[in-house]
């Protein structure tokens, strides 16, 4: 996955709080088993959202309302979002695991105070493009510059472009190893189907 | 489970202990790695999960720790033969596939021990008190009921703990919910946790852990603390707990994956001292009255728009209002129904089904009313058979269906047709979650089975006393 660049692009706004995962990807379209080519499923059955995001060209930035990707932990949500074209979304807070969702995804999941959103969202609207900054947590609009957070380790990781398994594996393969010879003693039961290697 | 040796430390949350219990590594960019004991696998979360793997040249660390089931997309009306749906039918082989390839065990589709992941692992004892668990589901936090650290992630994440048993967790606040009294007759941990989340909001517990406590929760059984445990994100929290006790160690003892002779008493030990200290401090806490709880019904498409079965609509959301059809200032009571449910994670299990039973017993399902019940496991299809519970509601005109999620997602051939109204037991009635543009009214078993019988949203308390 390649780090993240900074970027300047104009922002679409989905003012509604609790937009969860079923709205963003229907549960319906899960059978499908890749993960590319899912952005036809974005947001399926609300057309009049998908039109008016056409008819805006299309913004890489999405500026969302409160919880938003709330329920499921469906990655299909933040894979179809990528398919449709976008690269960052801010909202006031996220479902948790979607927003995990988004780090692994090279995806920005920015949370916003909802007083700084609103100011930015109404300058979105006016056609305003948004200079995003991850390193700085920052977005320029307008001249004004609004604050948003993404959690530290989540940050490392987009900046870097990092994938986090096998850096676990490089980093942390000895500390692994350890603790599980701790837990055999301590709590045997949890490995009674294991020979010691 | 270091923690056992380190007993003169400060006082802690359960929540607390089980992350310290857990932790490999204390990171510095705000997450911890923390260790995961335990992988459930369903068919829908994990095939970009394996590619993770392929992609990467990994192998999968513990292959014993997983455990691989297809419980989402398969059908429930029919069992035996090939899945009929192409999509449904590859996606269910390709994580049989996926697990030979990896040494995961699978269970068939056809086997006793199928169901959804969520009802079979605690079946089969594969779900412990002191353990963490993940699946790539978000309703994971069922097996909290426990006094598990389980939680829901996604596919990437799914990969990662395939690959290294580990994962990058933020360590949440501590939320308690406490539960004074008792509840009243016909109603249940179902309408305790609606309760919650029309108090707290849907995103009301972001960030925390949830511990259930009081006695309400103390008197429950496992299978009610599982439903309670199931919402919790429904209120945002990925963790909810209740302490283990000795209904959970009753409920557990002899289970196929349960520990057995010497190793039982040992886990029972450690499995004892798996609780909040008296003066564990709770970032929050919430303070509800059980007797209080009238049974609950959701009006609206998100779960924490929910009321009391005795109440009026309240004013909106206009939208929410708009998508259900319904009027604020009106009764919720006597609202037409077309579909009845009893399923889910959520209200699946034995219990459930018998408090529906008893409710519909010598009665039969109002005219126009389609109502269907899909155990939540092939083990609880069997035990509720042999207990002539199917019997009793094919008598009142439930379909009686195999198990899996069936109407919970309606993602596997079960729907709900368009501007149909449905009452159900799942747990989530967002727009379009039983079918596009189906409306969602979530309730208990009991209120589900009443609702069904009478063709309208009624007080299971006044019509069926
Ligand atoms: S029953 Fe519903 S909520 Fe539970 S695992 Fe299946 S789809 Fe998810």
């Amino acid at each position: 996955m390649p780090g993240f660049t900074p970027f300047t692009a104009p922002a679409f706004v989905l003012d509604e709080d609790d937009v969860d995962t079923d709205i963003i990807f229907p549960a319906r379209f899960l059978l499908h088993t890749e993960r590319k080519g899912l952005g036809r499923f974005a947001f399926h059955d609300r057309p009049a959202l998908l039109e008016a995001y056409e008819a805006a060209d299309k913004p890489p930035v999405l500026l969302a309302g409160a919880n938003f990707g709330c329920g499921s932990s469906r990655e299909h949500a933040v894979w179809s979002l990528d398919g449709m074209g976008l690269t960052a979304v801010f909202a006031p807070s996220f479902g948790e695991i979607f927003r995990g969702n988004c780090a692994n995804n090279g995806m920005v999941a920015g949370m916003m105070e909802p007083a700084t959103l609103a100011a930015l969202q109404a300058l979105a609207k006016t056609g305003n493009d948004l200079s995003i900054d991850l390193a700085a947590q920052t977005v320029t609009c307008a001249g004004q510059e609004f604050a948003f957070t993404v959690p530290d380790s989540d940050r490392e990781m987009l900046l870097a472009g990092w994938n986090n398994t096998t850096r676990i594996l490089a980093l942390h393969g000895q500390d692994i190893t350890a603790f599980e010879k701790a837990q055999r003693s301590a709590a045997p039961w949890l490995w009674t189907e294991e020979t010691e290697a | 489970m270091r923690d056992v040796m380190t007993s003169q430390s400060a006082p802690k949350t359960l929540y607390d202990r089980l992350w310290d219990a857990h932790t490999v590594v204390r990171g510095d960019a705000g997450k911890d790695l923390i260790y995961i004991d335990r992988h459930l696998l369903h068919e829908v979360s994990t095939p970009q999960s394996f590619e993770l793997l392929r992609d990467n040249a990994l192998t999968v660390r513990r292959p014993v720790t997983q455990l691989a089931v297809p419980d989402h997309a398969v059908p429930t009306s029919e069992r035996g033969g090939a899945i009929k749906g192409e999509l449904a039918r590859k996606q269910v082989a390709l994580l049989e596939a996926n697990c030979a390839e990896f040494g995961i065990e699978y269970l068939a589709l056809e086997g006793e021990r199928q169901g959804i992941v969520h009802v079979i692992s605690p079946e089969q004892g594969f779900t412990m008190p002191g353990i963490s668990l993940v699946c790539g589901d978000s309703h994971t936090a069922t097996h909290g009921a426990f006094g598990a650290l389980a939680f829901g992630i996604g596919a990437s994440e799914c990969g990662t703990v395939m690959a290294t048993q580990t994962l990058w967790q933020a360590r949440n606040r501590n939320l308690r919910v406490h539960y004074a009294g008792q509840l009243q007759p016909h109603v249940t941990t179902k309408d305790m946790i609606l309760a919650l989340i029309g108090t707290i909001g849907a995103g009301g517990g972001i960030g925390h852990a949830i511990e259930f406590t009081g006695e309400a929760v103390r008197a429950a059984s496992i299978e009610a603390r599982m439903t309670l445990c199931n919402m919790g994100i429904e209120a945002g929290s990925r963790v909810a707990l209740v302490a283990p006790d000795e209904t959970t160690f009753a409920w557990l003892k002899g289970r196929p994956r349960a520990p057995q002779g010497a190793m039982w008493d040992q886990a029972v030990a450690w499995w004892r001292t798996l609780r909040s200290d008296d003066d564990a401090v709770f970032d929050r806490t919430v303070e509800i009255d059980a007797a209080a709880i009238a049974p609950q019904v959701t009006f609206g498409t998100s779960p924490d728009q929910v009321m009391a079965v005795d109440g009026t609509v309240p004013a909106g959301p206009a939208r929410a209002l708009d998508y259900m059809g319904l009027e604020a200032g009106k009764p919720i009571a006597g609202i037409g129904i077309d579909y009845a449910f009893i399923g889910s994670c959520t209200n699946s299990r034995i219990e459930d089904l018998r408090a529906a039973a008893g409710i519909i017993r010598g009665r039969h399902v109002a005219e126009g009313v389609t109502a269907m019940v899909v155990p939540g496991s092939t083990v609880t299809k069997h035990q509720a058979e042999a207990e002539g519970l199917d019997k009793v509601f094919e008598a009142a005109g439930f379909a009686w269906h195999h198990a899996g999620c069936s109407l919970c997602v309606a993602m596997n051939g079960d729907f709900v047709p368009e501007g149909k109204r449905s009452i159900s037991t799942s747990n989530r009635n967002f727009e379009g979650r039983q079918g596009a543009g189906a409306r969602t009214h979530l309730a208990s078993p009991a209120m589900v089975a009443a609702a069904a019988i009478a063709g309208r949203i009624v007080d299971v308390r006044k019509e069926f006393a």
